[in-house]
């Protein structure tokens, strides 16, 4: 049993990692957030290592360098390849849950059966239901936004899914409820690895009917789970600090999943269950539409008249690597005295706050980084509305197309701008395969091309008519 | 022992309360970092597996524990660091002289 000082410690522990995330509140402190978390890392790890019940020292040392090892290239990723990262790293922390879980039961089934109460087992069956389910689910998840080859991108149902998630759901149940009553009956060790084929196979089929417009809430919903198989740990260990961290992760996730279902205008259920860029196949034969084009003359011509510009980016951004491009073409307009603003949709991108990381990266300080409401206040006075491969979260349709999919989605009111003007790779639809009614509008002018390569294009010309840069 | 669990529930839905509070005053622009700082923060799991893996048990159960050690560890890693490695990232706009615009760091 921990000593007073160990409990202290994990006291400490706790209250850093509480203020750690407060800090978080505004850039400025935020950084004093990380060294808050490290340092209670630190303290829980060496107080429990110090444990008199700890004596295999050696393989402890191996396992921290290993997680050391890999932690380091994986905290390196470009920042376009955040979301995998942060869905690999959901996948750990349901690994280990998992793992602990079954070594506890298998530990206390032969060390001192009187130990698996029906409390503790209850929450160590969460913990590797849990923790199994976030495992595969995440590496399915990263897979998807790695786009990894035989991985479908978009969302794969089949008939009497639902049905067959719900029948999995309840068999896990009735097993769990038997092991819980029973855990150590003759069958019951026979029975858990049971438990644990079919949470991985859950994890699998939970992520499966999701598309990949989902992603920012799907992985703010396994960042729940995640910190859930936590806090269930924390019971069957009878530890507070787990308890409290998890709970931490958990509503973190909560929160997040939250603002990304109302930035989508769905329910959770909705997310989970009612896969997404389905509706849309049948309209997609419809008549042809013409865009307009605009070339990069005439385009920067109109920016150089501007006093304000509104910049929406999207993924494509993120993919065209244009984000530094973007800097330099606010830079030339911020020269010439107009006003510059962002506008950042909640789901832009691949994950919560992923286009605000990728701008801060290109130096574009965070102050020009406005949030979709405060912006769309300014929507009509802006002169011209620059659209940087995003797409449905401008799209007019979700106020007035009641059979869209994305009908009733709060979007940056792109089309109020006196110009717009949309950066497009190809005439294909967006992510979640739905027509842009935007570019069709009067006012958009269409640039056709590699994000990269056309507002480089558009500082060349600007740059080249202010002569002297 | 249900004295324990009582105890614990009552930390687990406090810690929550808390945890909701501090989050929805978490500035929007920090999503992404407050993701990767809350899986750090998660990965203290790494206690539960520290005592699995250095306990005096048998080979196969320390095994389990030595893999979700490795996990978490990875986590806090690299979990601190790109949260750090992003939240250098964000620069507030030079105070002086705004009018020149260029704004270099």
């Amino acid at each position: 049993m921990i000593g007073p000082v160990g409990q202290l410690t994990y006291i400490v522990a706790s209250a850093l990692f509480i203020l750690a995330l407060h800090w978080m509140n505004t850039p400025e402190t935020a950084r004093k957030g990380v060294y808050a978390g490290v340092a209670a890392t630190t303290l829980a790890v060496l107080v429990t290592w110090a444990e008199p019940t700890v004596v295999h020292h050696l393989w402890i040392v191996v396992g921290l360098a290993a997680g050391v090892a890999v932690g380091i290239p994986l905290s390196r990723v470009p920042l376009t390849a955040v979301p995998q990262r942060t869905a690999l790293s959901h996948a750990f922390g349901g690994i280990a849950a998992g793992l602990v879980g079954t070594a506890e039961y298998y530990l206390r089934l032969s060390e001192g059966p009187e130990w698996l109460t029906p409390f503790r087992m209850v929450a160590l069956i969460v913990e590797i239901i849990l923790g199994y389910l976030t495992f595969t689910g995440s590496l399915m998840a990263a897979g998807k936004l790695q786009e990894v080859r035989w991985m479908p991108q978009r969302a794969v149902t089949y008939p009497g899914q639902n049905l067959v998630n719900l029948l999995l759901f309840a068999a896990a149940i009735a097993l769990a409820a038997a092991i819980a009553m029973h855990p150590a009956a003759s069958w019951a060790p026979l029975l858990f690895p049971v438990i644990i084929v079919i949470a991985l196979l859950f994890g699998v089929l939970l992520i499966i009917p999701i598309g990949g417009a989902d992603m920012p809430t799907v992985i703010a919903i396994l960042n729940a789970y995640a910190g859930l198989s936590a806090v269930a740990m924390g019971f069957v260990l009878d530890s507070k600090l787990l308890v409290t961290a998890g709970a931490l992760d958990g509503s973190s996730g909560l929160i997040l999943a939250i603002i990304m279902c109302k930035a989508m205008n769905r329910s959770f259920t909705n997310v989970l269950f009612g896969a997404f860029g389905q509706v849309q196949v049948a309209k997609a034969g419809g008549e042809q539409k013409q865009y307009k084009s605009e070339t990069v003359e005439g385009a920067a011509q109109v920016l150089e008249q501007a006093s304000l510009v509104v910049i929406i980016p999207g993924y494509g951004m993120a993919v065209a690597q244009a984000q530094h491009k973007v800097r330099e073409l606010y830079d030339q307009l911020k020269k010439r005295g107009i006003t510059v603003k962002f506008a950042i949709h909640p789901v832009a991108g691949r994950m919560p706050g992923h286009m605000n990381v990728l701008l801060a990266e290109a130096n574009i300080p965070y102050t020009d980084l406005v949030e979709m409401d405060d912006i769309n206040h300014d929507m009509p006075q802006a002169d011209v509305a620059l659209v940087v491969g995003a797409n449905d979260v401008v799209n007019p349709a979700a106020r007035t197309d009641k059979g869209s999919p994305i009908y009733g989605m709060p979007i940056i009111e792109a089309d109020k701008a006196r110009t717009i003007f949309a950066i497009k790779r190809s005439k294909n639809p967006g992510f979640a395969g739905i027509d842009n009614e935007l570019y069709f509008s009067d006012r958009t002018w269409m640039l056709f091309g590699d994000a990269k390569a056309v507002i480089g294009d558009l500082v060349k010309e600007l740059a080249g008519g202010s002569g002297m840069h | 022992m249900t004295g324990d669990f009582w105890a614990t529930l009552y930390v687990f839905v406090l810690a929550s309360f808390i945890g909701l509070g501090v989050i929805r005053r978490v500035s929007r622009l920090l999503h992404t970092p407050l993701m990767s700082l809350t899986n750090a923060i998660s990965a203290i799991a790494i206690v539960g597996a520290i005592l699995v893996t250095g306990g005096d048990h048998p080979l196969r159960i320390r095994i389990l524990g030595a893999i979700a050690l490795f996990a978490s560890m990875t986590n806090i890693v690299s979990g601190f660091l790109i949260t750090d490695r992003m939240l250098k990232m964000f620069k507030a706009p030079p105070k002086t002289d705004a009018k020149s615009g260029g704004g270099h760091p």
